[in-house]
This record gives structure tokens, sequence and C-alpha cells, in this order.
């Protein structure tokens, strides 16, 4: 299939992730090479603060790059639901509200319950969360497809207006002085202080490479591959022998956690929670970083959550129309490139593909595309 | 409407739920009667959705900005005959009645055009591709972003408050619930329009093209049906329909018209159609006036924060006990 004739556009069809195919082919040791100085360079951004990158004066970069790592750690959480499994979610900013009211409930002084200290107060938030994730999971995730869709919806708007209207959760008033972690700087003042986003930066970006070796190591466990048969075909997967309700729970309460945790970080970072900012369009946000990225690929979502969170301060100027731009993206991207700007890259079927290619010498054609198709993918109307 | 007539609070001290009993037996009739102008509102817009759904298994989720856009519709209209919001013009009848038909007839124009425009631009492509149902789904939202965020660049984050050329005059009263003018037009003129729709879609030729896409798209194509010219005449209609709706919400809700104004109402219209069971015309209608009245009780009895959550709930439950709504069948399954 080497013929010099081919066109470019047809070799381009064939091989068309040439970085990713060359990045699974390195050895760990060189993967390891290019990625230790890259995640020192993400560690030291704030710290370069690079001319072009940077955000000021308009807004300060190392809150800027805060806000672009909490966003980074919320499109990981989604996209297990929504890449992994496949269970479209518009509910998610319910969990990441649920995550920042505990944190303000135990920390706040405004709060009649009993004060912890945040690195107590973090797991409990993910555990709470995780409680949510059960109860809003149990009953509707027998639904499918836009009716989860739905319910989901209405469970965001329910948090929010209970944030709203039951008196201890205060309201639009919120909650002042939100906990935050311990230590302090040489001159005694806090060091994770609402003012300085580097020590949160730092924080948030440790969590997400946690979070990432633990999600990435779920992906390739059973219980990745029985999320990626779910996604493909619910009913093929439930025939198959995959417990598919288990499974839809599993990445839900595990999406769950990770929205708490991030909304845990918010509410701390910000040092004040009210019922602002938990509503529908924050949630579509959300969304929109994991589907313009590519939902399912999580070196993709983190892109997605990159360009949703930086690119509105980093352009203040059309700040004001990102919604708008996000919007119009959202439908661009749906007729162009229904599969993100980075697909979803699934490895069961590169192996298929190595496989085919190394019996019969030829390359066949498998779209590993499909990360949202949850029905017949290939039929045209 | 008034809810503390003498409150008995069953909970009482710092509980954040008070059941007010009392003005929930008090105000049955009234809650009941205006449950039903509201629902009747409901209904208009949830037949777009139905609509849609029926004809392309697909939630529009931008119908609600369809919706806004006759109400920006209507209250352009107003003002632009010179009405300000916050008074009631004193009208001649002739006059009255002349201005409201043009109002309703330019935002059933909007709303009718955004939706064909956003059937076209967003959908159509779509189809071409034979996409699979959550990229409809996701576009839907991107487009409800869209419409949303023109209205707010445009007129910004204020609402437009409702400018009334209709006083809300009691004109009879039954079980000491009063009925006013307002009611009686709206309730009046939704069960019209619908029962307009349900013999378009029941008794014509187009209607039974509807139906036959509906049941079986690939068929009816076959069969010599234009499925896109369909597929536009429903939107058409589920958009005219929204726009009569922003007209009465107009006379009737007092919030008035604001960007974001259609997402609520647009999940209430939805959760009216999967009430009654979403792609079947006469379950929109009774999903509709059946939520206008159970929220009204719900704000009568847990005070009137509580309504929207009232709804969310009556939504997520039906949707996890009987996703199929009361009456299960649906457009594509609807007798001839």
């Amino acid at each position: 299939m080497t013929v010099t004739s081919t066109p470019p556009a047809h070799a381009a069809a064939k091989r068309r992730r040439p970085v990713s195919d060359w990045w699974n082919n390195l050895p760990r040791v060189q993967q390891w090479a290019v990625l230790i100085p890259l995640v020192v360079i993400i560690y030291l951004l704030p710290v370069l603060n690079p001319p072009i990158l940077t955000t000021q004066p308009g807004y300060d970069f190392a809150t800027a790059m805060f806000e672009v790592s909490r966003y980074a750690l919320v499109a990981i959480g989604l996209n297990v639901v929504v890449g992994q499994a496949g269970l479209l979610d518009l509910g998610y900013v319910g969990f990441f509200a649920i995550g920042a009211y505990v944190m303000a409930l135990f920390t706040s002084p405004d709060s009649s319950l009993s004060k912890l200290p945040f690195l107590v107060v973090l797991p409990i938030a993910m555990v709470v969360t995780m409680i949510f994730g059960v109860i809003l999971g149990t009953p509707t995730l027998r639904l499918r497809g836009d009716y989860l869709a739905i319910v989901t919806l209405g469970f965001g708007e329910i948090v929010r207006l209970l944030a709203d209207n039951v008196t201890p959760l205060r309201g639009n008033r919120g909650f002042q002085s939100v906990g935050h972690p311990p230590g302090t700087n040489a001159d005694g003042s806090p060091l994770f202080s609402n003012t300085n986003g580097t020590p949160w930066y730092w924080l948030c970006v440790t969590l997400i490479i946690l979070v990432l070796l633990l999600v990435g190591n779920l992906e390739r466990s059973r219980v990745g591959r029985a999320w990626v048969a779910i996604r493909d075909d619910e009913d093929a997967a439930e025939i198959m022998g995959v417990p598919t309700f288990k499974f839809k729970i599993w990445a839900f309460v595990g999406g769950a956690a990770i929205g708490g945790l991030s909304g845990a970080l918010y509410a701390g970072q910000l040092g004040f929670v009210n019922n602002q900012k938990f509503d529908v369009v924050t949630s579509m946000l959300f969304l929109a970083a994991v589907i313009l990225g590519g939902a399912g690929n999580k070196v993709g979502v983190l892109l997605g959550a990159v360009v949703v969170a930086y690119i509105p301060l980093r352009f203040q100027a059309i700040a004001e129309y990102k919604y708008l731009i996000f919007g119009l993206a959202l439908i661009i991207l749906m007729i162009f490139r229904p599969q993100g700007l980075l697909g979803a890259r699934q490895r069961l079927l590169t192996y298929g593909r190595q496989a085919y290619r190394r019996l019969l010498g030829k390359g066949e054609q498998v779209s590993s595309d499909g990360s949202l198709a949850t029905e017949n993918p290939g039929e045209k109307v | 409407m008034t809810h503390d007539l003498g409150s008995l609070v069953l909970a009482q001290g710092d509980s954040w739920i008070n059941f007010d009993v009392d003005s929930f037996l008090n105000q049955f009739w009234s809650n009941t009667i205006d449950g039903l102008s509201y629902g009747s509102i409901y209904a208009l817009v949830a037949l777009g959705y139905t609509l849609v759904y029926g004809v392309l298994k697909l939630i529009n989720f931008a119908h609600s900005e369809v919706f806004i856009y006759g109400a920006y519709a209507t209250w352009f209209v107003f003002y632009g005959l010179g009405f300000r919001p916050g008074a009631t013009a004193e009208l001649p009848i002739f006059e009255l009645v002349g201005f409201l038909l043009l109002a309703l007839i330019a935002a059933m124009a909007v709303s009718g055009g955004t939706a064909v425009v956003l059937e076209r631009v967003a959908y159509r492509p779509l189809r071409k591709r034979g996409a699979p149902r959550l990229v409809f789904l996701i576009t839907a939202i991107g487009a409800s972003f869209v419409l949303q965020q023109i209205l707010f660049i445009w007129r910004g984050g204020n609402p437009e408050n409702s400018i009334r050329l209709l006083r809300n005059d009691e004109v009879f009263e039954i079980f000491g619930a009063s009925v006013t003018n307002v009611t009686i037009i709206t309730v009046i003129a939704s069960i019209l329009l619908m029962a307009g729709t349900d013999l378009f879609v029941n008794r014509t030729r187009f209607g039974r093209g509807i139906r036959a896409v509906a049941q079986d798209p690939d068929t009816a194509t076959l069969m010599g049906v234009n499925k896109e010219r369909v597929i536009m005449t429903t939107f058409l209609i589920g958009g005219l329909l929204a726009g009569a709706a922003a007209l009465f919400y107009m006379m009737k809700i007092p919030q008035g018209a604001s960007y974001q104004g259609g997402f609520i109402l647009g999940i209430k219209a939805f959760t009216a159609a999967v009430l009654g069971g979403i792609g079947n015309l006469r379950g929109a209608l009774l999903g509709g006036l059946l939520l206008g009245v159970v929220e009204n009780y719900g704000q009568s009895l847990f005070g009137g924060q509580w309504r929207d959550v009232v709804a969310f709930v009556l939504l997520v439950l039906i949707l996890m006990i009987r996703p199929t709504g009361i009456l299960g069948e649906s457009l594509g399954k609807a007798r001839v």
C-alpha cells in the first residue's frame, strides 16, 4: 500500500494521528523523558509568567492559571461520565456546588456546624458528593441518552434552587472566609490566600496528576473497558455479560467525586460561597470543555478545559462573548468534527488494527472516532 | 396572589419548608384556575417539543429560545405602538383586539422564523451527515446558548418589563375564585390553537406526512413524502405555537422577557410534554394543564420560592417512574 502515486489526502486518512501513534510507540523511559520536563514547565508557569501567555494586566496570571487548572480538573471528572461511560450529564455543576457548599459549611465561621480543617473537609466533600452521586444515579441511570441528560439537568437546577431557598445555605449572602490549606509564609501570613493563586495552582496541578494517574489506571482496567463497551453499545455490553448498571453508577460516582473535589478547591480559593455561579450555564461551559477537546480523550479534555478557561481570561475583550463563542464552537464542531479537537483514542481498536496489519500485511481502516456514537454511528439518513 | 392568610405552620422553628395547609385549602380553587392559565401557556410551548421529538427523536433544547424570541417580538410591537412598561393602557375594545392580534402575528412570525432558521442552520447539516443522537442534543445546547447570548449582547441582562394592554379584571367567580379576562383569553385561545394543531396533524395531507415521518422516516420517504419539508413544517408549527405562547406569557406572567427567561419555561414545557407523553399532541395539553395546576398547589403549600422546585422534582419523578408519560401513545403510533 505504499505506492508513490498515492494522493496526500489518502495518506493522511491512513495515518490519522501521527503524533499519538509516535507517542504510543515510544518506550516508557522516553515518554518519561519528555513528560517530566513538560510537567516541570507546567508547574513553573505562574512563576515564569511568560510574556505572550500572560493574562496581565487584565487578570492576575497565577490566579488565571488556577482557574484553568480548576477547569481541567472538572473536565477530567466530567470526562469519566460523558467521555468514557457515554452518559450525558448536564447537571455536573450540581456536584461542583455540593463540594463547594460542604467545604463552606464545615470551615466558614458563618456556618453553625463545627469547624474542621481544610484538609479534613476535602475528603468529606468528596464523600458527600459521592453519596449524592449514588442518590441521583441509582434511580436515573436506567434512563438513556437524552432522557438522562434532562434528568441530570433537572438535578442541577434542583441543587441550585435549594441553594437559593434553604435558609441554612444562606442564599445570596453566602459564607465568608471559607477555609484554606495550612501553611504560612515567612512573615506569618497564610500561604494559601485568595490573593495569591500560585500555591493553589500547584495544589490543583498535583491533584490533577494524581487524578489522571488514577483515572488512567481505571481506564486500562476491567472497569474502563466496561465503560467503553457501555458507551459504544449498551445493549450489546449487557448481553455480553457486562453489569452495565453497576459500571454506570461507578462512572457517575467517580465523576461526582472529582466534581466535588474541584468545587471544594474553588470554595477554598475564592474564600466565599454563595448561590451564584452554580447555574446551568456553568454546567454547559464544563460540558463545552469536554466536548470541544474530545470526549473520551484525557489529553483532549485537558486541552478543551484550557481553551474554555484560558481564552476569556487572556482576551478580556471577548470575555463578554465567551458563551456565544463556545455555543457557536459547539455547533460548528458537531457539524464538522463531532469527535472534538482530539478524538477518543481506543486502545483496543488500535491493538486490533496492529494485529490485522501484521497478519495480512495491510492496514484496515478501523474508525476509532465514535466516542459519542451511542447508536449506529455509520447510519446515513 | 397572597399566600399568607393565617398560616398554619406544621414544622416550627428553623425548618426551611413550611407546609401552609391553610393557604392551600383556602386558595384551592383560585390556584386551580390560575394553574390552568399557566398550564395552557406551558402546553403551547410543550407542543413544539413534542412535535419535534415525535418526528426527529430530538429534544430541541433551543425551543425555549424560540419562545423567548417571540416574547421579545411582542414587547417590541407594544413598545413600537407607543406603550411603555408600568402603566396599563385604557383602550377601546376594537383597538385593543387589533393590537393584540398584531402582537400575536409578530410573535408567531418571529418564533416560527427562528425555529425554521435553527433547523436549517444547525440540525439539517447534521442530518445530512447522519450524526448520532447525542450530537444533535449537543448541537441543540450550543444553539440555545447562541440564541440566548445574541439577546444578551443586544439587550443586556435586565429583563424587559411586561407591557400590559389589558387590565387583569375579574369577569366572574367560581367557588369564590375569581376568573379574570386574561385567564379566559389565555385558556380559550390556547385550546383553540391546540385544537387547530391537532386537526392539522390528524386531518390534513401534510399532517399525514408528519405522522408518516414520525412512524418510519425511511418508508415515508419511499412513499413519496418529502421528509425535509415535513421536518421544516414541524419546526415551523412548533415555532408558531411558541410565539402565541409568548404573547400570553407577556400578558400573564409578571417577570417579562429576559434573555434567560426561556430556560425555566422551556424546562417546564418539556416537563409538561414528558408528563403527557412526549410525541403525543393531546398529551402535551394534558401535561401542560396538569403541571400548571400542580405547580400552583405546590406554591401555595410550600411557599412561592418553591414553585420551580416542584416542577423540577415532578420532571425527575415522571422520568423515573413513567418515562412514557400519561398518554404513552406517540405521534408515530397515532391512528389515522
